[in-house]
């Protein structure tokens, strides 16, 4: 009974997400990226690594669309980049330094932010977009925190925040880059931990840059499933679907909240 | 004091109050964009302006609203050429503005005494074409703002994340650029080219000190600039002083208080 239920909600094994089509780009004519060809289908986990310099940030800044390859195709859920609007299925957690730390924002503010998209343009926030913000926070546990100024907070606290900013869309791919870049290897473990419960029991494909081998070696494996140059993909996939039936935030991600709840008393460190 | 009843004073009173919700704002993305020279370029290009104006005779204001708009255009491309390092650009519009305008200057001696009045401001000079102008581009930024607060927050805060989010930020750069020429040029009659960018950039200073929210800052900034433009005009009105320096003086003034206050509540 429970193989049936699994199956029926089970995507038949699984559409692509991002497909890159012999791409290229070259900053200054010298080579970035050279005719990389992969495919990220639904429910992966990937972990992009590479050495500084090995064209980690250009293919991602080409994949969320901010910079044009030189040459080659990329496509987002099946559309070629340039005809692809639904730009808030995509979730998008920047590097840590990112934003000034006197910058005068609230984290509330900071996590509504991930709504205004294109779809937002000339329309007002609703109170169903504060309803969300409420449950983005509750679910990364930091509601306590919401009127603090973001640059107050710990750097684990920050990266909850800018990961419910990512998901108050309910987002299908989730893009990090380089998360845990200036933060304590303790903080570090916390998120990891709850990024892999994310992959585990929630439908959403990840893609994570990263120079930390050891987290993608402990849930990813040893050995990449594609290397370009001195660009490697590490790839899992999940099959565990059995808690991501319903695709509405609070019940999707109310078990995040049990772990970033233990993760308090758990992990020292992680939420100080 | 029968100088605050008179009309030219009144004139500079109301001018006054519009940029000072105008500047203060304009400034507030452009600081914490990391932008805050951009002003002062702009205001030392549209000064060029206002000499050839001169030269020409053709209204001096509107010829510096061209050239702050065309160094806004010639700002973003060496931008491009000199991508990281961007703050270049400004570097080199500014003194080419300042250049241009020395060179006009010389051309055309006659003008000396009124040229004065657009370095340092004045609250005698201000006609009604003036205000009409001041007040219409007080609407534009108005509206630009209220309209679209919540993408220039993202586009301020994260410009990476909005773009993601599928928003035209080269648009928006573009609107902030063109909104922050046009309030510059406006408001270079009453503070003065050298010292408009005081009133864009110290209000943003005095909010980071104090304010917690993004909406808090707006309110702040507002209410500081104004608080120092009808301060710094009544001053200069009764004391025959330079409107544009008391102005920013009082600008400082509040920023040091705000700095001490911080201070003394932390310990």
């Amino acid at each position: 009974m429970a193989t049936e239920f699994k199956q029926i909600y089970q995507p038949i094994c699984h559409q692509n997400i991002i497909e890159l089509i012999d791409v290229s780009f070259a900053y200054q004519q010298k080579p970035v990226v050279e005719h990389i060809n992969f495919g990220i289908q639904e429910r992966d986990f990937v972990g992009l690594i590479g050495s500084n310099g090995a064209g980690k940030t250009t293919l991602l800044r080409m994949i969320v669309g901010l910079i044009k390859p030189d040459s080659g195709t990329i496509k987002l859920f099946g559309q070629p980049i340039g005809e692809f609007r639904e730009w808030n299925r995509i979730g998008y957690v920047p590097q840590k330094n990112a934003f000034n730390p006197l910058f005068p924002a609230t984290v509330r503010e900071v996590v509504l932010s991930g709504l205004y998209g294109r779809g937002k343009l000339f329309r007002r926030i609703t109170k169903a977009d504060q309803l969300k913000c409420e449950e983005a926070l509750h679910a990364m546990n930091i509601e306590d925190l919401s009127g603090k100024r973001i640059g107050q907070l710990s750097g684990g606290q920050q990266q909850r925040a800018f990961l419910a900013r990512a998901l108050i869309n309910n987002p299908a791919l989730l893009i990090l880059d380089e998360p845990t870049v200036g933060i304590d290897v303790e903080t570090q473990q916390g998120f990891f931990h709850l990024i892999k419960h994310m992959h585990q029991h929630h439908n959403i494909t990840f893609l994570m840059v990263s120079h930390d081998m050891d987290m993608i070696r402990s849930y990813i494996g040893e050995e990449p499933k594609s290397e370009c140059g001195k660009l490697k993909f590490f790839v899992k996939h999940s099959h565990d679907l059995e808690d991501c039936v319903e695709t509405n935030l609070t019940h999707g991600l109310t078990g995040l909240r049990q772990l970033t709840a233990e993760e308090k008393v758990g992990v020292a460190g992680w939420k100080s | 004091m029968e100088i605050v009843t008179s009309e030219f004073f009144q004139r500079a009173l109301i001018g006054g109050l519009l940029i000072g919700v105008t500047a203060p704002l304009m400034g507030l993305f452009l600081v914490l964009r990391r932008l805050s020279m951009i002003g002062d370029t702009l205001a030392h290009v549209s000064i060029a302006g206002v000499a050839l104006g001169f030269l020409i005779g053709v209204y001096p204001i509107g010829v510096g609203l061209v050239f702050a708009l065309a160094a806004t255009f010639a700002i973003e491309k060496l931008r491009k050429a000199y991508k990281t390092y961007a703050e270049l650009s400004i570097a080199i519009i500014m003194s080419g503005g300042v250049a241009l305008a020395s060179l006009l200057f010389t051309l055309g001696k006659g003008f000396n005494v009124s040229v004065n009045s657009y370095l340092f401001g004045s609250i005698y000079t201000l006609d009604d074409i003036d205000l009409l102008l001041i007040g219409i581009v007080t609407v534009i930024v108005l509206i630009a703002v209220i309209l679209h607060a919540k993408e220039l927050f993202l586009l301020t805060f994260d410009e990476d994340a909005a773009a993601v989010s599928g928003l035209p930020t080269k648009y928006f750069n573009m609107m902030i650029s063109i909104l922050t020429a046009l309030v510059i040029s406006v408001s270079i009659k009453i503070v003065g080219a050298l010292l408009v960018s005081a009133l864009l950039t110290i209000p943003t200073a005095c909010s980071l000190v104090i304010a917690r929210s993004f909406r808090q800052s707006i309110v702040t900034v507002v209410i500081i600039a104004e608080l120092a433009v009808v301060g710094g005009l009544l001053i200069a009105g009764v004391w025959n002083l330079a409107p544009g320096g008391t102005i920013v003086l009082l600008l400082i003034a509040v920023l040091l208080l705000l700095l001490t206050f911080r201070r003394n509540l932390r310990t």
